[in-house]
């Protein structure tokens, strides 16, 4: 089983380096956008990942440092056109202050948040991105409600041109290497270690002489400061800052694409994202698609109430596909991997 | 300062609270019982609010649709635990934020699907139309004031049937030891399945009683459910009574705060700051008491479990 979960994975990950390349050839740009959203997901879930999977802190609020990192680069826009701040626009910039900014309010809130426990750290965190949400909403300035058009994406001068969406799209493939990178490294270090042993027994590790309650949050700081440079992406990617990205829903499709791929895994969220979007995507057709299989009639809004079908399936895959689609690979199916 | 403004703010805040507290009493009498946390309370607070605006349609007379709308959500609460909720209790709190989240995704496209896109308007019930003058120069609309009375006799009635009564002592008891009430011979499952219709009830009750002030849409129910979240993380998950003092402080300092916060800060800053600035912190002042509260009570004001 080993075997087939590396094969599919790096035939994946393989895949998704070509993906620019083949929707040029086919003449289907639209591919390009929507896999640098799987990439910019993906980097996002995999942060999440550190903190949830590894760390078992379920934070309902990492949307809130998503949007953080892409009103960094709004933010910036604004003022380099309506207040003629040319240097606000700088790519190294937006992408410096979109791992710092949000990366200091995750420690922030973190460091309120884990002197909590249990459903009461899923709810705080879910309160403080809510906090953010309104913070943004009332920010009239900045778009308020309906968010910011960009019509200048962050910029790298003569390195790169965001505005070509295949460069867009090997920035966020090489970023997400590097996430991905950085994470493994994290996880198998001593530091990895006592954050995984927090999970399992934090009492015990308390014990030995750790002082978990740091570890716990300088890892929190970091998945949030990871989640930031998908939210810069996410901002380039969609020419929108908006707060709907920071709406808590969005909070719960991130937990949702980290399980469907299988929590605690360094690749796991990765193939959530792709899982979660493909879903997203393809979904209503195959709906359209079985209806007319079995000769319904008016297939057409079939398509459109997917998530009808989307939720239970939801329910479905917690209650017995716990491993997800990395658990899948590795054989492991049941309740209780 | 206008008095006659405060004090109508502060119905409006009184009335927002006591709403928030109907929804945060069911969803922490079932965290306080099962230990299962419950995102879709939220959709059964829509579901109400939809039901009683077909029911209003049909029978012509808002409340006839309360009569029917009461035991309609209760109905709903109860299929909902029987089917899906009841095989998340043993699981962990993850599980249950998750399968209860594809919940809402069902029901939001479910209410889609029956109602369609479009949100409904249900009419002020005719003899609650008009408004009454409380003092002189302080007019307040009945309806309202109609919502304040119904959410006190309700809370009321919670606290007689949880204090009160034969199955308000199970209640109890099972939020202190499930197992052993259940081995003293309880049918703690028929237990469960009653107070989660209970809650899903209340929370349709505040459902159809939000229905006239306010646009019958889906997704109504998730922005309320997370103030509904606040209140009982600040109440303390479980406690019945915190609930109700936290519901009522958070209506207050939300309503009152947006309408004085913007005076407030233009008595210390010019008024174009004030301007920006006193929205964004009206919205986010209750998210600034919940850090608070937490920074020195993690486990908030009456937590149910340690005294």
């Amino acid at each position: 089983m080993q075997m087939i979960r590396v094969g599919f994975i790096a035939l994946v990950m393989l895949a998704l380096a070509v993906v620019p390349v083949v929707a040029n050839a086919i003449d289907e740009p639209f591919y390009v956008s929507l896999f640098t959203r799987m990439l910019v997901l993906a980097i996002a879930a995999s942060s999440l990942n550190l903190v949830l999977g590894y760390g078992g802190m379920v934070s309902f609020g990492h949307a809130a440092y998503l949007g953080l990192g892409s009103y960094v680069v709004g933010i910036g826009f604004y003022h380099a056109a309506n207040d003629g701040m040319d240097w606000a626009l700088n790519g190294w910039m937006h992408l410096a202050l979109a791992i710092i900014i949000p990366g200091l309010a995750a420690l922030l809130i973190g460091a309120i948040s884990l002197r909590t426990r249990g459903v009461y750290f899923i709810m705080i965190t879910l309160a403080f991105s809510q906090m953010l949400y309104y913070f943004f909403i009332g920010l009239e300035r900045y778009g308020g409600d309906d968010g910011l058009s960009l019509w200048y994406l962050s910029d790298f001068g003569s390195v790169m041109d965001l505005n070509d969406d295949s460069q867009l799209y090997y920035l966020a493939y090489g970023l997400l290497l590097l996430v991905l990178f950085i994470l493994y490294r994290l996880v198998n270090s001593r530091f990895g270690m006592v954050v995984r042993g927090a999970k399992s027994n934090e009492r015990r590790l308390m014990a030995v002489g750790f002082p978990t309650y740091r570890y716990r949050l300088v890892a929190f700081g970091i998945s949030g400061a990871i989640c930031g440079v998908a939210g810069f992406l996410m901002a380039n990617q969609s020419e929108f800052v908006s707060t709907s990205e920071m709406h808590w829903v969005h909070s719960g499709d991130l937990i949702v694409m980290v399980v469907l791929g299988g929590m605690g895994t360094l690749f796991g969220p990765v193939l959530g994202a792709v899982g979660f979007l493909m879903l997203e995507q393809y979904l209503p057709e195959l709906m359209e698609g079985v209806c007319h299989i079995i000769g319904g009639s008016s297939c057409g809004i079939a398509g459109e109430y997917w998530k009808m079908v989307f939720g239970p399936l939801l329910i479905l895959i917690v209650l017995f596909a716990r491993g997800g689609i990395d658990g899948l690979l590795q054989g492991k199916v049941g309740r209780n991997v | 300062m206008n008095w006659i403004l405060l004090i109508e703010q502060t119905l409006n805040g009184l009335q927002l609270g006591l709403l928030l507290f109907l929804l945060a009493a069911g969803l922490t009498l079932v965290f306080g019982i099962m230990d299962l946390v419950n995102l879709a309370h939220g959709s059964l607070y829509m579901v109400g609010a939809y039901f009683a605006a077909t029911f209003t349609a049909w029978t012509g007379s808002f409340v006839l649709a309360v009569v029917l709308t009461l035991p309609a959500t209760l109905l709903v609460g109860a299929v909902v635990e029987v089917v899906c909720l009841r095989t998340l209790y043993d699981r962990d709190h993850l599980d249950q934020v998750l399968a209860t989240f594809g919940l809402i995704l069902f029901f939001n496209e479910l209410v889609r699907l029956v109602w369609g896109p479009a949100g409904l308007s249900v009419p002020l019930p005719e003899f609650l139309s008009n408004s009454l003058e409380l003092a002189p120069g302080l007019i307040y609309p009945s309806y309202r004031l109609a919502i304040i009375i119904a959410s006190l006799l309700a809370a009321f009635f919670l606290y007689w049937l949880v204090a009160r009564t034969r199955i308000g002592m199970l209640i109890r008891a099972g939020a202190s030891n499930r197992e052993m009430v259940g081995a003293l011979g309880v049918n703690i499952r028929f237990l469960f399945t009653i107070v989660f219709g209970l809650g899903a009830a209340l929370a349709g009750l505040a459902g159809l009683m939000a229905a006239p002030i306010s646009t019958v849409e889906i997704g109504m129910g998730e922005n309320v459910l997370i103030l509904a979240f606040v209140v009982i993380v600040i109440g303390g998950i479980g406690s019945i009574r915190g609930a109700f003092v936290s519901a009522l402080l958070i209506g207050l300092i939300d309503t009152v705060g947006r309408a004085f916060l913007p005076d407030v800060i233009g008595g210390f800053f010019d008024d174009e700051f004030a301007d920006a600035a006193a929205p964004a912190l009206a919205s986010m002042s209750i998210y600034l008491l919940m850090a608070v509260i937490l920074a020195f009570r993690p486990e908030g004001l009456f937590s149910a479990r340690n005294g």
